[in-house]
């Protein structure tokens, strides 16, 4: 994975650019996060740790940190996939806080 | 080595001399030998490169621009029809920066289905970013794809060897054809500094806004601008390995001609004939054949022309509703400039009808009667 | 749950896509990337035409990728895959995977004669058709992988669409290539291990990847990867694998087929259809199930 919440490419002038129309930088300066209405809250209690939310997530916005799934919330578009898969329903989609 | 050779074969022989590395190409009148060879060499290991043999030509340049993008020089052959069918792809390659070479063999559009000479297909390809190398001989068919090679790989411009159908690709003539370890020398193997390579990935031609599109056709057109110089130089050292001279343009008895001939592809051989002749007669004639289209040789043109006594443009072409397109391209040229002798724009040849020394004596007659072009297009050998 | 429980995983750790991507909400081309690319690893080139996936990756000078990508034209998916393929070979890359990645319109429509051309000559390249039924990166135009019964922009509700989805698989089995598989996006473990063996074949390898669209279909995002299971379990989208043309393998018995009702109820595009009509759609399905289940 790129490294994320990468820097935006800046080219102020034609010379900066390769002549070759090529990608230099990571689409994850774009904080997907933004997008989201409702967003996906996990309860740990009720968590199996199975995986299956971090298999379907299409962004992908879970990780595994110390043997548990995390959601991103700086990329989670708020599908809601995660809480629908989920086979312990330990996963709410809650009205966003502004 | 000197062989008995036909255009064809010459462009065959220029593209194994290259060494292109991946071929893909599909067959059509009168290019067809092209492959046949290409696919020969390919099937006994004399050329070592990937031969792929596409279902259309729309494929073929489309695999070409992928094996160039991967780093490998790549070299196809097409006509008419099938030029036309790749005119996305051609934008694809220049845009994209993949210097592809293409052999074309100039035959007329249909409808009517025609096989035979005329250069419509190539000049409607003028604006897709390709450098186009107009040839008169097969030995200079030969000499133009490695030079194409050597140009368009330095600025990563396409480029485009043409050739008229039957007047020279199957044409048999002279051809020295020179020793592979000279052309080595002359031209190193492709080694672009970015390619599709995992070790340095790249999403290439992604979607461009109009934040970033501008640069980037600017930065090509300032390549371009860059190839009129490359090319005389590239003809120079070529010269001093090989003994040929090739540069933008080729001048036959220019420089005190009252009546100077424009022309392109094997009408400007026959041109030099008639320029003989004519002399013979007592007229001062001369021709500039135009090697080059793309980049157009301003320079050069406006030298040259610009001395003249009177010009006579030849296009075995038309723009409709327009005029012959060398002849526009000329005038254009000129504009603004101190010296715009008379000129006048001819159309001949349309179809694979013949251009002989006849036509550029009636030409000659038609323009050294006028003052001035009185008439925007004067038809040569039409039946009206 | 218990803090000290290991996370399980069924599907390869590594991520070589990145979030930041521009799909939509709940998006199964996205899921069948990200899936190919954990099944192929990072030495893999992608040759992407117009498609959904041509904007997803971001635009220029970004990409959510890890392996390189060729954006191509629409109809070239297959022979810009043939060419990169060639191009690595003769620079001394004969390991590099080349994919040619498209979505249905430039699988099943505007790029199958290339696709028939590099399939034919054997090319050495794995095809992905992601299969989201309509041409969705234009903004839902009916393609030749539309269903019977569909709504899109170009079949209207008062002509919806009343021709069968085109057999892709047949027509690629037809070319007797060494290896065809469907997947669907709901069954990323049968994916992977597909693309794996896939990766070990020489030659064209053909994958139609079932790829549901909430913005297409009319479908909540959430349900995608329900949807894409149902019609795996409704037979509307069976999971076999081809190998030389001929020997066909189903990779998921069904114990009971569902009906397609079901799954037909739970998006916008069918919502006009009426009984008869989603009798005919079962009828459909139960014809080339019958077919499939004869071939194995």
């Amino acid at each position: 994975m790129k490294e994320k919440r990468a820097k935006k490419i800046v080219y102020r002038s034609e010379s900066e650019m390769p002549a070759m129309v090529i990608s230099v930088g990571s689409q994850t300066h774009n904080l997907t996060g933004a997008w989201r209405n409702i967003r996906p809250e996990i309860d740990r209690a009720k968590c199996l740790k199975c995986g299956i939310c971090w298999k379907f997530c299409p962004e992908p916005a879970i990780e595994i940190v110390d043997e548990w799934p995390v959601i991103d919330y700086d990329y989670c578009k708020g599908c809601g996939i995660c809480a629908e898969e989920c086979p312990a329903k330990c996963i709410v989609m809650a009205e966003e806080r502004k | 080595m000197r062989k008995v050779i036909m255009g064809n074969h010459a462009l065959s022989y220029g593209a194994k001399l290259a060494r292109a590395r991946v071929i893909s190409a599909y067959p059509i009148t009168p290019q067809t030998q092209v492959v046949e060879l290409l696919s020969e060499m390919c099937a006994d290991k004399t050329l070592d490169a990937k031969f792929i043999k596409v279902e259309s030509e729309h494929s073929a340049m489309a695999s070409c621009i992928g094996a160039s993008a991967a780093g490998a020089r790549t070299f196809t052959a097409t006509s008419a029809q099938g030029l036309a069918l790749m005119h996305e792809m051609l934008h694809w390659a220049s845009g994209g920066r993949h210097p592809v070479v293409l052999g074309n063999i100039n035959r007329a559009m249909a409808p009517g289905w025609s096989i035979w000479a005329d250069q419509n297909d190539s000049l409607s390809e003028r604006d897709t970013g390709w450098m186009q190398f107009y040839c008169s001989s097969n030995q200079e068919v030969l000499d133009s794809v490695i030079q194409a090679f050597k140009v368009g790989e330095a600025l990563m411009i396409p480029a485009m060897v043409i050739l008229d159908a039957f007047a020279l690709s199957h044409t048999y003539e002279v051809v020295e054809i020179p020793e592979q370890d000279k052309v080595d020398a002359f031209l190193p193997p492709f080694d672009p500094e970015i390619r599709l390579a995992p070790s340095d990935p790249h999403a290439f031609g992604g979607l461009t806004g109009p934040e970033h599109y501008f640069e980037l056709r600017y930065k090509l057109q300032k390549d371009m601008e860059k190839a009129p110089a490359l090319i005389e130089e590239t003809g120079r050292e070529y010269e001093k390995l090989f003994g040929r001279h090739l540069g933008l343009v080729d001048e036959y008895m220019c420089d005190d001609a009252e009546l100077l001939f424009v022309t392109s592809g094997t009408a400007g051989y026959t041109a030099n004939v008639a320029v003989d002749l004519l002399r013979d007669e007592g007229v001062k004639a001369g021709n500039l054949r135009m090697r080059v289209l793309r980049p157009f040789p301003f320079e050069a043109v406006r030298r040259i022309v610009g001395k003249a006594g009177k010009v006579a443009v030849v296009d075995r072409n038309i723009s409709y509703g327009h005029h012959g397109i060398f002849y526009q391209e000329v005038k254009s040229a000129l504009y603004g400039q101190a010296n715009r002798p008379p000129l006048f724009g001819y159309i001949t040849g349309l179809g694979g009808r013949d251009i002989t020394h006849e036509s550029f004596k009636e030409i000659a007659a038609h323009a050294l009667a006028k003052d001035g072009a009185d008439e925007e297009i004067v038809w040569i050998g039409v039946k009206r | 749950m218990k803090k000290d429980k290991k996370m399980t995983l069924t599907l390869p750790a590594d991520e070589l896509m990145s979030p930041g991507h521009l799909a939509c909400q709940g998006c199964g081309a996205t899921l069948a990337m990200r899936y190919m690319l954990k099944a192929l690893g990072q030495k893999t080139v992608l040759c992407i035409p117009a498609c959904c996936w041509a904007v997803i990756d971001g635009p220029y000078p970004y990409s959510c990728l890890d392996s390189p990508i060729y954006h191509c034209a629409f109809e070239t998916a297959a022979s810009t895959a043939t060419g990169v393929k060639a191009g690595l070979e003769m620079t001394g890359d004969t390991e590099t995977t080349v994919v040619a990645w498209a979505g249905d319109g430039g699988t099943f429509d505007i790029g199958i004669q290339a696709l028939s051309g590099a399939a034919e000559r054997n090319d050495d390249i794995i095809y992905v058709c992601y299969d989201n039924e309509a041409y969705m990166n234009t903004g839902i135009q009916r393609s030749s992988a539309t269903p019977y019964g569909a709504w899109t922009t170009t079949t209207p509700v008062k002509h919806f669409k009343n021709r069968p989805k085109k057999d892709i698989v047949a027509i690629m089995a037809a070319h007797r290539i060494p290896y065809i598989a469907t997947a669907s996006v709901s069954h990323p473990e049968d994916f992977v291990k597909k693309m794996k063996k896939a990766k070990d074949i020489k030659g064209t390898r053909f994958f139609h990847v079932f790829a549901p669209c909430p913005t297409g279909w009319k479908s909540r995002p959430e349900d995608s990867v329900k949807l894409a299971r149902m019609a795996v379990q409704n037979a509307y989208f069976p999971l076999f694998e081809i190998e030389d043309g001929e020997k066909v393998t189903l990779s998921l018995k069904l114990k009971e087929k569902k009906p397609i009702a079901d799954y037909v109820r739970l998006q916008g595009r069918f919502r006009h259809l009426k009984d008869a009509d989603i009798a005919a759609m079962q009828a459909e399905v139960d014809a080339r199930w019958d077919r499939l289940l004869k071939s194995c």
